[in-house]
């Protein structure tokens, strides 16, 4: 081990169980190592460990309380009397389609995701998200075809498929999101000039040279063309 | 929250802020650099490295953790596997689904071939996804190809192979542009030019970010474009050994079903490794960023038909993993909150290095602050410095940090540390194979048939890589191997299947002598279960250990 452990850590044992039944773990643990720590290898609902991928997405209840809870198994800390189960697949619609083909509008959401109009605003879609996004809210900007404030209020979702696991009326929130994102990409945000000069300078070959040059250099050379380089200020000051 | 005992050491942290604001450090020389590295750099510490017995690597030092799994036994019976029934006919086979296998399954099948992807876990379950902080490209009118290049050769120690930086540095515009028209929603200045910050060793703003999700965004929309184009794939469906041709050809793969441990052959005119990297085999005890799936099979299974690997004795380790609170040890705090402004500062609140080095500097010079007690301990016993976050918002305005970094915002605050106000405590984690499958630009291997992109494949990045150029070489890489491999497998005429290279290669382990010392692999998944104690008799262990893969 690279570091030195200087502090024995004191442990807390605290209940939980794992569909029904109970184990005593460390408290501290997250959901997904409280798990291994019961024996369990994980094969389902593993992925990035670090709350990005989705994978883990997870219900839970407590031993006195039975409404149910949502969360990210890989980043929700345990608590005592947590009923914890593993959601290992959860299968919802993606409509296909062809990117080039389809206009940023109301009605090219409405084609492939009818069941956008049937939403009643339960919110249970809100409630459920695990990185607490407005879902109910994009849900009824995509219905008024604000696909660029679908794509901003939606940014952060990890497509963990939760909103469209609980969702009454079958929608499939993560999915229209994407979809929403991908018209604003490709349609609806400003077109940026100078990457475009920049691929039309390297195709016609105006930075050959300079790559070539470096390529045949000498390490020492290298070396000095390396140390002396400017470096542009990361910021500049605000004023 | 932090424990009160830490309070002290803040309070020390915020005191020296308003001072640190106008204070710069100088930049970090060759030799200097050369000092920091042998002393603090786990790549450095020679008890962690060894020299692989068998392959075409022999002699060369790899980290213990990787050379007992490349001196793997194979975790199938040759004997016992019918090549005469294959499952799967296709002319790409792609290994893998991260940045790179999705690019590449894409452009192979744009290129007319019929493409097949393979993964061990989900489509998407990779380290691409916890990428945060950007894509380089030189895209700015005072930036150019060149520059980037220099900073990529200089960041890797000089070794970087000349020909892949090239290709990496040519083809990162019209990446971004790709990406966009795909869907990506980079972060854009009012006026549409992109908004773009600064890195590690990078010395140009280069990095393209979406928020500090940009992996996530990359790999989403990639992934949805995979089942827009309908390209076949299989999930939990890891290769265990590739298959070769009587012309020592690679040609398909042996897949498992991970959950029913059925065999599943795969004839391919061309593969296309894309397994990504290796953090989850902890070298020298590191915790990693890492997904769950990252270890090292598709170099294990590279090497095993002969294909040589490159710059293997070196790890990145990234200087900003969480070393507090223990929920989230190890996991990535990501470089842009240096690239923003935040400085790494001691228990003393000095700052000690300037921020935005290249990482293995930056690293190094964590571990010394530590070793010279001027670290911070947490109570489970791990030591950190601070990464003075709040700065931000004073250098870039407030809001900055919420609308810059909504993850780490996010993910701090579930531990109650609010990072706009308190700073972070980081200590270096395991992040990156610097090296990998010896590549050619085309992505093509050493052996015929085999192509490499992505983290698994080596060379690009030297010694050591900087931020927000694997994001980019997983797109250049991942796209050039796709085409390649689809245009190779236009043209091969495959021979009679055959696991030859199995036989022959057991038949080298026998002859060093470690046949019974080396583990089966690949690994597939690491084993964090708390195990049961070992109550098997000998006839069940021999009834559960039969030709089959026993991976659970």
């Amino acid at each position: 081990m690279a570091k030195q452990k200087q502090v024995a850590p004191e442990v807390h044992m605290i209940d939980v169980y794992v569909m029904g039944k109970r184990y005593q773990v460390p408290e501290g643990l997250t959901i997904m190592t409280a798990l291994e720590y019961c024996g369990y290898r994980l094969i389902r609902g593993c992925g990035c460990r670090a709350g990005f991928c989705g994978a883990c997405a997870t219900i839970y209840n407590l031993k006195d309380d039975s409404q149910l809870r949502y969360d990210l198994a890989c980043q929700k800390t345990i608590e005592p009397g947590m009923y914890l189960v593993q959601i290992p697949f959860f299968p919802s619609a993606k409509a296909l389609y062809n990117l080039e083909e389809i206009e940023p509008t109301a009605e090219s959401l409405l084609a492939l995701y009818p069941s956008l109009l049937t939403c009643f605003g339960c919110n249970t879609c809100t409630k459920t998200c695990p990185q607490e996004l407005e879902v109910m809210w994009f849900m009824s900007d995509a219905l008024r075809g604000d696909i660029r404030e679908v794509a901003n209020r939606s940014f952060d979702c990890v497509m963990c498929g939760l909103c469209a696991a609980r969702c009454p009326q079958g929608l499939v929130p993560y999915n229209i999101a994407l979809l929403c994102r991908r018209l604003y990409g490709r349609y609806l945000a400003p077109t940026s000039q100078h990457l475009e000069d920049r691929i039309a300078g390297i195709e016609t070959g105006k930075f050959d040279a300079e790559l070539e040059e470096l390529e045949k250099m000498s390490q020492d050379e290298l070396h000095r063309r390396y140390a002396e380089r400017d470096i542009e200020p990361a910021y500049t000051k605000q004023s | 929250m932090y424990p009160a005992y830490m309070g002290e050491s803040i309070r020390k942290v915020e005191a020296s802020r308003e001072r640190r604001l106008e204070e710069t450090r100088p930049r970090v020389g060759d030799q200097e650099k050369a000092a920091l590295l042998t002393e603090f750099h786990p790549d450095f510490i020679k008890e962690g490295m060894r020299e692989l017995l068998v392959g075409p690597n022999r002699g060369e030092p790899t980290p213990n953790e990787v050379a007992a799994l490349l001196e793997g036994n194979s975790r199938v019976n040759p004997d016992k596997i019918n090549l005469g029934k294959v499952d799967h006919d296709v002319d790409v086979l792609v290994i893998g689904c991260g940045g790179a296998g999705a690019s590449a399954a894409l452009l192979a099948q744009e290129n007319g071939a019929k493409t097949l992807l393979v993964t061990k876990l989900r489509l998407g379950d990779a380290n691409t996804v916890g990428a945060q902080a950007g894509t380089q490209a030189a895209d700015r009118s005072n930036d150019s190809p060149a520059i980037h290049y220099l900073d990529t050769i200089g960041g890797g120690r000089f070794d970087n192979i000349p020909e892949l930086v090239e290709a990496l540095v040519r083809d990162a515009p019209s990446v971004i542009k790709w990406l966009e028209e795909l869907g990506v929603n980079w972060d854009k200045n009012p006026d549409g030019s992109m908004h773009e910050l600064s890195g590690g060793g990078a010395s140009r703003l280069r990095l393209h970010s979406a928020r500090d999700y940009t992996g996530l965004e990359e790999m989403r929309v990639l992934r949805d474009e995979v089942h827009n184009r309908c390209i076949d794939y299989l999930e939990f469906s890891p290769v265990i050994e590739l298959v070769m041709d009587d012309k020592g050809q690679v040609a398909g793969a042996i897949l498992v079903n991970l959950e029913t441990n059925e065999l599943t052959l795969v004839r391919a005119g061309a593969v296309i490794m894309a397994t990504g990297g290796a953090g989850r085999l902890h070298i020298q005890g590191f915790p990693t960023t890492n997904h769950y799936g990252a270890t090292a099979d598709g170099l294990v299974l590279a090497y095993r038909v002969g294909a040589e690997l490159i710059f293997m004795d070196t790890m990145q380790y990234h200087p900003t993993g969480a070393a507090y609170p223990v929920q989230i040890l190890g996991q990535l705090v990501t470089e842009k909150v240096r690239t923003l402004g935040a400085q790494l500062v001691n228990a003393e609140g000095e700052q000690f290095i300037m921020s935005l080095e290249p990482r293995d500097v930056v690293a190094s010079a964590n571990i010394r602050e530590c070793r010279h007690m001027k670290g911070i301990t947490t109570p489970t016993g791990e030591l950190g410095v601070w990464l003075d976050s709040p700065m931000i918002d004073l250098l870039r305005g407030e809001g900055t940090i919420a609308r810059e970094l909504p993850a780490m915002v996010r993910q701090f605050g579930r531990y109650n540390i609010d990072i706009t106000k308190e700073p972070m405590l980081v200590y270096p984690t395991l992040h990156y194979q610097n090296g990998g499958i010896k590549i050619d630009p085309d992505g093509a291997t050493t052996i015929p048939g085999l192509f490499a992109a992505g983290e698994c494949m080596g060379g690009v990045h030297g010694r050591n890589r900087l931020i927000g150029n694997s994001t980019l070489d997983i797109f250049v890489f991942g796209r050039r191997a796709g085409k390649a491999a689809a245009r190779y497998a236009r043209e091969v005429k495959l021979g009679a299947l055959t696991l030859d290279h199995v036989g022959k290669w057991q038949a080298e382990l026998k002859e060093a002598g470690i046949t019974e010392s080396r583990p089966a692999t690949p690994l597939l998944l690491p084993n964090y279960a708390r195990q049961p104690d070992d109550y098997l008799a000998d006839y069940a262990r021999k009834t559960l250990s039969s030709g089959q893969i026993k991976v659970a």
